[in-house]
């Protein structure tokens, strides 16, 4: 037989298998690999005997198989009801099948496990609230990532994720310097309309120390530079870290929480060094929930708690709103129907759906609310790393359909969504269904009504 | 036979089950790992108390969660089964009769006729949940043989105490499999699938600490929306 050179368990550390595994079109050669990728039992069963404990076993004993979980997944509607997309169904077929068999699986059984932890779950966590036991489905799965990406069944764009957090701690291949460069480059590119503008990089004991998504720096640098205006309008004294800059985790999506842990530990180090008095993170949901939510357990912190304490760009933007640091222009206010989209991680898995509410209530004159909406809102589709999967893209898809439905019965044309895979999400829906809908983040709406103070307005000549 | 039935092996199957629940229930604290479940269950400890009492509470109420208000007809089926299954063991005349006569002590008790209705209320929801576990394809595809043994074990004492009640037939053979069934039942309520009857509070106390510690319980405003 011959050896597997890029399917194998072993995660990503180098440049030099990370540019192997880029070049592999589509993971083609990956995923033929993959067929022949043996499954380490021993290890698998020492990896249960360790990590798998009183919690877990306990959930995957006391479901009752009730079936009330069915109608809570997005996936499960989306799929006109098929019963294998009932959230127990996907968790006792796969985890629960390897905890009986104490890691007795094969390659077929991982392969499938792959598909269902991947390609039909985006750990949204909705059905742990429809589980009369309170069985955390998205937990168990989270967990099942664990033991497929210890093994090597883990999507290709999962297992280039965490090696490119590994080797650049950050999700994509931008180095510390691309990221400051591209803060200078987008003070030249503004400047002529925001003559003030600033971004200051490593100034220690700031108010704020604000840090973003990867995709920001290389794909979409004007959000940096949105965000830099919006701080400048608010007076805030605020600062980026060089080093530490990146809020999110593919690490946590595909499973690696070794490099979710040393991603977390640079934005803490970042902390640490610079000695900010809070931390702002972008309009992202994972990047909230695995740096602020999940992050300190895997650095170990005991307190739970980010070193300094940390706000989600929308707490900022509400506590900028209320204080008055932002005034919006009450004839610029959105005039059209507009509804908002919940992101899983940071209102079901971090209690801020109140935020997104007191934000509306400043720039919306006629919010329409998605049924359900906060803490029961169903996923935009993409959220647990699917939107990144290519493999899994039809199911993404059609998975989508209940977030639909759900923004057509709105009547809404415009959808605010502060975070980064939602908006994806939500671009590809429209993409997909041609609902006739706009999408948006919170800070270019916010641009074009805040009321801007005179010293950073241009002077005119 | 009656006295063996209703002395050692009553004893033996009360100890069996308050035991169980003891060393299951002491089990799974000890097991709950605050760097594997991700959950300071020291730190900021009252937030978690907290909303693990909203956790429990909010279930234990028909409708008061969303997941019961979506599905009416099984809150009904659930709530009457449960219901009824306790009340009509626990408050029953003759049970408390033989606690009266044989440690001194009894608790409230219901008219037998109530107590009977509770029974066949106990039976017949039973056996829609059988005929739903059956019918519906999303129930159907997570039962296993074993949920159907599950629920003839679990009603089988409410069955033969009914037929005894009324003295259908053989009174000593109908009261006799009574005992046995009810014994049988609490042996094994701490090893499979009912111990969800004590593990239920543990489970749900543990997501309402997760929720209440770490996942946004400390910014929600009126706690949970369960």
């Amino acid at each position: 037989m011959t050896k597997n050179i890029l399917c194998t368990s072993d995660p990503v550390n180098d440049k030099e298998t990370l540019d192997v595994l880029l070049r592999d079109k589509r993971g083609q050669q990956y995923y033929d690999e993959m067929k022949r990728l043996e499954v380490d039992t021993a290890a698998l069963q020492k990896r249960l005997k360790d990590t798998c404990k009183s919690r877990i076993r306990t959930w995957l004993e006391i479901c009752t198989h009730c079936g009330m979980c069915a109608d809570a997944c997005a996936f499960y509607l989306s799929n006109d009801k098929d019963p294998k997309q009932v959230p127990s169904y996907k968790i006792q077929s796969t985890l629960g099948e390897i905890v009986k068999k104490k890691g007795n699986v094969n390659n077929a059984f991982m392969r499938n496990a792959m598909y269902v932890a991947w390609g039909q779950c985006t750990c949204c966590n909705r059905c742990t609230l429809y589980c009369p036991f309170g069985i955390d489905m998205g937990v168990l799965m989270s967990y099942l990532r664990g033991l497929l990406f210890s093994q090597g069944f883990v999507p290709w764009e999962m297992k280039i994720g965490s090696g490119m957090h590994r080797i650049f701690r950050a999700q994509m291949d931008v180095t510390v310097e691309d990221w400051v460069d591209t803060c200078e480059w987008m003070i030249e590119e503004w400047e002529d309309e925001w003559p003030d503008l600033k971004i200051p990089v490593d100034k220690k004991n700031a108010d704020i120390m604000y840090t973003v998504n990867a995709r920001e720096a290389k794909h979409y640098p004007d959000d940096i530079a949105e965000a830099a205006v919006l701080f400048g309008i608010a007076g805030e004294n605020w600062t980026v870290p060089s080093e530490g800059w990146e809020e999110t985790s593919l690490a946590m999506f595909a499973g690696d929480w070794e490099g979710a842990r040393l991603q977390v530990k640079s934005v803490y180090d970042a902390m640490d060094r610079l000695k900010p008095k809070r931390m702002v993170v972008t309009e992202c949901g994972h990047a909230y929930r695995a740096t602020v939510i999940e992050g300190p357990y895997w650095a170990g912190l005991k307190s739970g708690k980010t070193p300094v304490e940390t706000l989600h760009y929308v707490e900022w933007v509400a506590e900028a709103l209320r204080s008055g640091r932002l005034k919006i222009d009450p004839a610029k206010k959105i005039k059209e129907p507009v509804t908002y989209h919940d992101s899983c991680n940071y209102i079901r898995n971090g209690g801020l759906s109140h935020i997104g509410r007191e934000i509306m209530s400043y720039i919306a004159e006629d919010f329409r609310e998605m049924t359900p909406n906060g803490d029961h809102n169903f996923c935009c589709g993409g959220g647990g790393g699917l939107n990144g999967i290519g493999r899994y893209r039809k199911e993404r898809n059609i998975g989508q359909k209940v977030k639909r439905d759900q923004i057509l019965a709105t009547g809404a044309k415009l959808v605010i969504t502060p975070c980064h895979n939602c908006w994806d999400a939500i671009r590809d829906l429209e993409e997909t269904y041609k609902i006739g809908i706009r999408w948006s983040f919170l800070k270019p709406l916010l641009l074009d009504m805040v009321i801007v103070p005179e010293h950073m307005k241009p002077k005119e000549e | 036979m009656y006295n063996f039935l209703t002395g050692p092996l009553a004893w033996i199957s009360f100890l069996i089950f308050f035991i169980g629940i003891l060393i299951r229930s002491s089990l799974y604290i000890k097991g709950l790992d605050s760097n594997i479940d991700r959950v300071t269950y020291r730190v900021n400890t009252s937030f978690g108390i907290k909303e693990a009492v909203r956790s429990i509470f909010f279930w234990l109420v028909p409708f008061l969660t969303s997941g019961w208000r979506t599905q009416p007809v099984m809150t009904i089926l659930f709530f009457v089964f449960h219901i009824s299954l306790l009340a009509s063991t626990l408050f029953l005349k003759a049970h408390n009769m033989i606690l009266q006569e044989r440690w001194g002590f009894s608790i409230i008790t219901i008219p037998d006729v109530v107590s009977d209705y509770l029974a066949i209320a106990v039976i017949v929801s039973a056996i829609i949940l059988i005929i739903r576990r059956i019918k519906l394809p999303q129930v159907k595809i997570l039962t296993k043989p074993s949920d159907y043994l599950i629920i003839v074990i679990s009603i089988a004492p409410f069955l033969t105490g009914f037929l005894a009640f009324h003295q259908f037939g053989n009174y000593t053979f109908w009261m006799l499999t009574h005992i046995i069934s009810g014994e049988l039942l609490l042996i094994i309520i701490p090893f499979t699938k009912l111990s969800h009857s004590f593990l239920f509070f543990l489970a749900r106390a543990q997501l309402g600490m997760d929720y209440g510690i770490k996942r946004g319980g400390m910014k929600r405003q009126k706690g949970m929306v369960w």
